[in-house]
């Protein structure tokens, strides 16, 4: 049933998940394959700067999974992302070993730099790529699932839920810049040498990881895409759209909430994951407020609602961004300031919402409207 | 211990019962000082400060200070000393009897007296000893605080000749617990010693308790029995004070809470206006202080007392104006959409803080402080500081000024009835455009006032206002929305309850602890501390 | 307007788990010494009401009587400070949330006509009509052959079959209210509680609401809430007059309006 459901006939997912295929495989080979001098290359900076789009669209689809089609706007998403993110540079920081500057066996650099004897029981385990892994969407996952399930249950909504998610990162940041918590403080994780034995640093490796990311962004983008286009996500859209009616009707809103809140969770995580290993750091900025609703900005400029919009907006963001800090430095934040306040007050659908509206409109004059209230983004 | 004792005695023998004589000793006084040119090692000069402390002139306190810091020379010459101060390669000089100037001299003429450790520590007793027969009531309260914590059997008759003479009650007080401690090292009876016990234990602080546990240590009998009921009782006063102490500090850190979040109580409390820039407009009060300071600094420098008074209007009408700019230009628009109005005014405040970092600089900006803000008082054993006292006081006029304007004002009324039933006021006739408008004005002007007294405090950079926001925000929602005595409480309960955090969590721990109670709270009671009930709250 | 109406939560600390005894009634609906009160305003004042099975009553009273408080407390939106609220003779609703009063039979139409407005009218009716609500079933839930039939039975009931495709936001307001009625009905309850259906309807609308509403009360019992008396009257049944949030008078329309205290409150003196 859920396979019938992603591989629908649907364009639009058609052509993403063929455009995400060819990115998997065509990014890599010209990486890789075609000689540095010819000018089909793509040369390695590039490669790295699109994973970390990649890994910012992963994150954008999460949030907008939560806020385009359940009405959660999340200013703490970030925290989840930054989890993923350490629980996979923890798996880096044992993979080290002896080759620290201070040679340890175990402890990583900076535990031998506070004195510390042995390795707290946070780290235990994560020598083990599939435990790390695990972790990668566990810890973020069940942090979601115990605050959704405190948060939803007791009907905290709105504007509420979105300042205590912004509470809740915060309280993390603060803690992570603890040096006793154990995860680095100040300059969190770094240093990294390997990643299942290939060397983090490599060429083959970082194309590898630039295709991982592809493929998760895909497996992410056609798991929000059956949540969505199913019953469920209809529901979804209910308790955006009119919460206490959704329950009149006798829907349990809360584990919906809770179920969509916790899946988005898990994504973000798997985001930060990917992340780490291709920035090479951690470090608990990750966790500061401001991060968390810049990626709002991303999913807002594409179109929330819509999925592939989230995906694109981060792209288009993020590389406005990375041409802005080159250009003009100081005139970042007034250019995405600015973004924040054009695209509430004059592009509210997004630039995929908006060509969905357009699109659909010419399509009406021809014959009468498909029902695809998936599509529709909040008004 | 000796000496000291001999030395005190004398001198407070000296002080009360010969001032003329002394006076008139002159030559004397300069005899034994001439003798400072001739010591071979620092016990000499150790008998030249007992001697010179005996004479009791006021003179030596001079002297002996000069000596302390190391100001006093002999001319190599072998014609007298002096009190020099150097001043590049010459020395100015001074009679060190007289204190007038002396001409000046080149270094190499002259000898610097040397001193260690352990005679500094002889002429800082000796000085407090001379101290007690000072004219000032400053000096010899201090005096007898030093007699207190070195207490010396054979101080007492001078003591007691002090405590005679003495007129000023508080300097009578400190004179009669250092005598109780005195009494308490030395041998006179039972009752004596314990009433001086019941003096020490009155005074009550760290000193008395000092003497107290000595004391308990080296008795027996009903004597250690009282002093160990005392020490009990001092330190349990002293844990009380220890309370006080952190309820004043969680007092005026809520005060600071309150003033950040006071002008989103309305913004967001009454309007229901999600305004992220809030803390932007904290930061152009804060920014206001400084641009006021430095005209005044350029053009009235007299004035600078006052700059606090030039700055609160003008921080009120730089935010307030700027605020009105954002509803009219942006947040009308919004009404209705929270989670939008939420964005949009992010956006805002990364311009308004990108506009600040590009006119004044990422650095921070260095606010003065008026003379009347410096300082501190003790109350107790609290030590109150000016700043902090002066932020709560007018943390608390602002506070009542606006619960004011808001319930007894017909403009407050309007306010309300905009806020309560849009449609309805406004076919009674009141402008809900205008009203809307003005009352963000006036949230983004308190807030900007509380950027004035807040620059006080903190450092000034672009970044000023983003370490209010969340807090601001915490106490608006954990106070209860729309509440402004919420607001209050709250503010007041958050600042105590991370102040007593702090001592056992740190202060990062303590304010995440007080986030995650935030947290848990907010499940619990999803509309605050004092949320409205009923149908009223649905429209 | 913070927040969306809809989501306002009541406090739920007023709420006091006693152990009540249980009153067992043959009743449906089964509302005895009712009181609840916003910061010292008293919404219900120790009302008493009993809907028999099968029975449709209809509710008048002016603004301020207490009338959607007291579907309110139905529904489990609002707690009852004290007083019984006991369901088929022997649930006591006021220990369930709305979910689970929905799921044990009771369906509510609100005031201000409320439906999903960006989806379509045949899935507004989709997801109103009885099925697995689960999380997990609703997400692996396959295409139902009888879901959709039922669906097009209730959209020929409410008149919507030509809509069927639009957007339910595009409707117009007697449309919505008739969809919203439409979702009551998929939903299959024992009893439907009905707020203002004729609100904002043309005449003819008007008639139509009240023979659907008929039609509706053989085969389920239904408490209507209604200002508009021609209606009322088009219904004919038992009537209960509130105020100030108690019982003032009951019986035949024609009763009720003769009643001198009731004529006092709508008209004053």
């Amino acid at each position: 049933m859920i396979a019938r459901r992603l591989f629908s006939s649907d364009r639009r997912i058609a052509v993403t998940i063929a455009t995400l295929l060819a990115a998997a495989v065509i990014v890599p080979v010209l990486n890789l394959a075609v000689p540095a001098d010819s000018v089909f290359h793509m040369p390695s900076y590039v490669v790295a700067l699109v994973g970390k789009y990649l890994c910012y669209a992963l994150l954008a689809l999460a949030l907008d999974l939560v806020w385009g089609y359940c009405g959660i706007l999340s200013l703490g998403h970030g925290a989840f992302f930054a989890l993923g993110g350490y629980a996979m540079g923890m798996y880096l920081m044992r993979q080290i070993g002896p080759r620290g500057v201070y040679s340890h066996p175990t402890l990583p650099d900076f535990m031998v730099f506070l004195n510390w004897k042995e390795l707290p029981f946070t780290w235990w385990g994560f020598s083990s790529f599939p435990y790390a892994m695990l972790m990668v969407g566990l810890v973020p996952g069940i942090l979601a699932f115990v605050f959704g399930w405190f948060a939803f249950r007791s009907r905290v909504t709105g504007v509420y839920l979105s300042i205590i998610t912004q509470a809740l990162t915060y309280a993390l940041m603060l803690a992570f810049f603890r040096n006793d918590m154990g995860f680095g403080g100040n300059n969190g994780l770094t240093d990294f040498k390997d990643i299942l034995g290939f060397n983090i640093q490599s060429q083959t490796t970082r194309a590898v990881l630039f295709s991982l990311s592809v493929l998760a962004l895909m497996a992410g983008y056609l798991v929000a895409r059956a949540i969505v286009t199913s019953k469920a996500g209809k529901i979804l859209i209910a308790v955006r759209d009119a919460e206490a009616r959704t329950r009149f009707l006798g829907y349990r809103v809360e584990n919906y909430k809770l179920f969509v809140w916790t899946v988005s969770a898990v994504m973000a995580g798997i985001a930060g994951a990917l992340y780490v290993p291709q920035v090479g750091i951690i470090n608990p900025s990750e966790f500061s407020p401001a991060n968390s609703i810049e990626t709002i900005v991303w999913v807002a400029v594409g179109g929330r609602g819509t999925l592939v919009g989230a995906a694109l907006g981060a792209g288009v963001v993020n590389f406005a961004k990375s041409w802005f800090t080159g250009a003009f430095p100081q005139g970042w934040l007034f250019a995405l300031g600015g973004l924040f306040v054009f695209v509430t007050l004059f592009l509210p659908k997004g630039i995929v919402g908006t060509f969905t509206e357009w699109w659909r409109t010419r399509a009406a004059k021809r014959e009468p409207p498909a029902s695809a209230a998936a599509e529709q983004p909040a008004q | 211990m000796q000496f000291v004792r001999k030395l005190v005695l004398a001198v407070i023998v000296v002080c009360a019962s010969l001032p003329s004589l002394a006076r008139a000793d002159d030559a004397g006084l300069r005899a034994t000082l001439a003798r400072v040119a001739t010591a071979r090692n620092f016990q000499e000069t150790e008998a030249v400060v007992r001697d010179l402390a005996a004479t009791g002139e006021p003179a030596v306190e001079r002297i002996l200070s000069a000596l302390a810091d190391g100001n006093l020379y002999i001319r190599k010459s072998g014609q007298g000393v002096f009190i020099g101060k150097e001043d590049g390669q010459t020395i100015a000089l001074a009679d060190p009897v007289a204190g007038a100037a002396a001409g000046t001299a080149a270094k190499g003429d002259l000898t610097k007296v040397k001193v260690n450790n352990a005679l500094r520590r002889t002429i800082r007793d000796a000085m407090g000893g001379l101290t007690l027969g000072s004219d000032d009531p400053a000096a010899r309260l201090s005096a007898a605080g030093i007699m207190l914590k070195r207490p010396d059997i054979a101080a007492l008759p001078a003591l007691d000749a002090a405590i005679a003479r003495e007129t000023d009650a508080k300097v009578k007080a400190a004179l009669a617990q250092a005598r109780a401690a005195t009494v308490l090292v030395s041998d006179l009876g039972e009752a004596e010693k314990l009433a001086a016990i019941g003096v020490l234990s009155n005074r009550g602080d760290s000193d008395a308790l000092a003497q107290l546990t000595a004391f308990r240590a080296a008795s027996t009998g009903v004597l250690a029995e009282t002093a160990a009921r005392s020490v009990q009782h001092i330190e349990s006063s002293m844990a009380a004070w220890q309370v006080a102490q952190n309820v004043w500090y969680g007092i005026s850190l809520g005060s600071v809470l309150l003033l950040a979040a006071i002008g989103l109580a309305i913004t967001f409390g009454v309007m229901g206006v999600i305004n992220m820039a809030h803390g932007e407009m904290v930061m152009l009060g804060a920014y206001t202080t400084f641009v006021v300071q430095q005209a005044i600094r350029a053009f009235a420098p007299d004035l600078f007392d006052w700059s606090l008074a030039f700055a609160l209007p003008a921080a009120f009408l730089v935010a307030g104006g700027v605020g009105l700019a954002i509803e009219r230009g942006m947040i009308r628009f919004l009404y209705g959409r929270p989670l939008e109005t939420l964005l949009a005014t992010w956006g805002v405040s990364l311009i308004l803080q990108q506009a600040v970092r590009t006119i004044f600089g990422p650095t921070n900006q260095e606010v003065g402080a008026p003379s009347w803000m410096a300082g501190a008082f003790q109350l107790g054993q609290l030590t109150i500081t000016w700043s902090r006292l002066w932020i709560v006081l007018f943390c608390l006029a602002v506070f009542l000024v606006l619960v004011f304007v808001m319930k007894r004002t017909s403009w407050g009324l309007r306010m309300r009835a905009v806020t309560q039933n849009r449609r309805m006021a406004a076919s009674m006739g009141i402008r809900t455009p205008w009203v809307d408008a003005f009352t963000f004005a006036l949230g983004s002007g308190i807030a900007g006032i509380a950027g004035v007294a807040l620059s006080q405090i903190d450092n000034v950079s672009p970044n000023f206002g983003q370490g209010y926001i969340i807090d601001s925000f915490m106490v608006v929602v954990f106070g209860g929305v729309g509440n402004l005595w919420g607001t209050f409480i709250g503010a007041m309960t958050l600042g105590v309850l991370n102040k007593f955090l702090e001592p056992y969590a740190g202060a990062v721990l303590g304010k995440i602890l007080v986030l995650v109670l935030i947290i848990l709270f907010i499940q619990k009671r999803p509309r605050g501390l004092f949320a409205l009930k009923g149908r009223a709250v649905e429209a | 307007m913070l927040i969306d109406p809809m989501d306002m939560h009541v406090p739920t600390e007023a709420v006091q788990a006693i152990e009540r005894p249980l009153v067992v009634t043959q009743s449906l609906l089964y509302l005895d010494g009712v009181s609840v009160s916003f910061d010292g305003f008293r919404a219900i004042n120790n009302l008493s009401l009993v809907i028999a099975p099968g029975e449709m009553r209809a509710i008048i009273g002016p603004n301020g009587a207490g009338k959607t408080t007291m579907m309110d407390i139905i529904t489990g939106k609002t707690k009852p400070d004290t007083g019984d609220v006991i369901f088929d003779g022997q649930i006591d609703l006021t220990q369930l949330d709305e979910t689970a009063i929905a799921n044990l039979g009771i369906g509510r139409k609100f005031q201000k006509p409320t439906v999903f407005e960006s989806h379509t009218v045949e899935d507004n009716v989709e997801m109103a009509v009885k099925a697995d609500r689960t999380v997990f079933g609703t997400l692996f839930s396959r295409h139902s052959a009888e879901i959709w039939k039922r669906v097009d039975e209730i959209l020929g009931i409410v008149r919507l079959g030509d809509h069927r495709r639009r957007m339910a936001g595009d409707l117009s307001h007697g449309q919505k209210q008739w969809l919203e009625i439409g979702m009551l009905l998929a939903q299959d309850p024992k009893l439907l509680l009905v707020d203002e259906p004729a609100a904002g309807m043309t005449d003819v609308e008007t008639g139509a609401t009240a023979d659907l509403l008929k039609d509706i009360a053989k085969t389920h019992s239904v408490v209507v809430v209604e200002h508009d008396m021609g209606f009322i009257r088009e219904l004919g049944v038992k009537v209960t007059c509130l105020h100030e949030g108690s019982v003032l008078s009951e019986g035949t329309l024609d009763k009720v309006s003769a009643d001198e205290r009731v004529i006092e409150v709508y008209l004053g003196r």
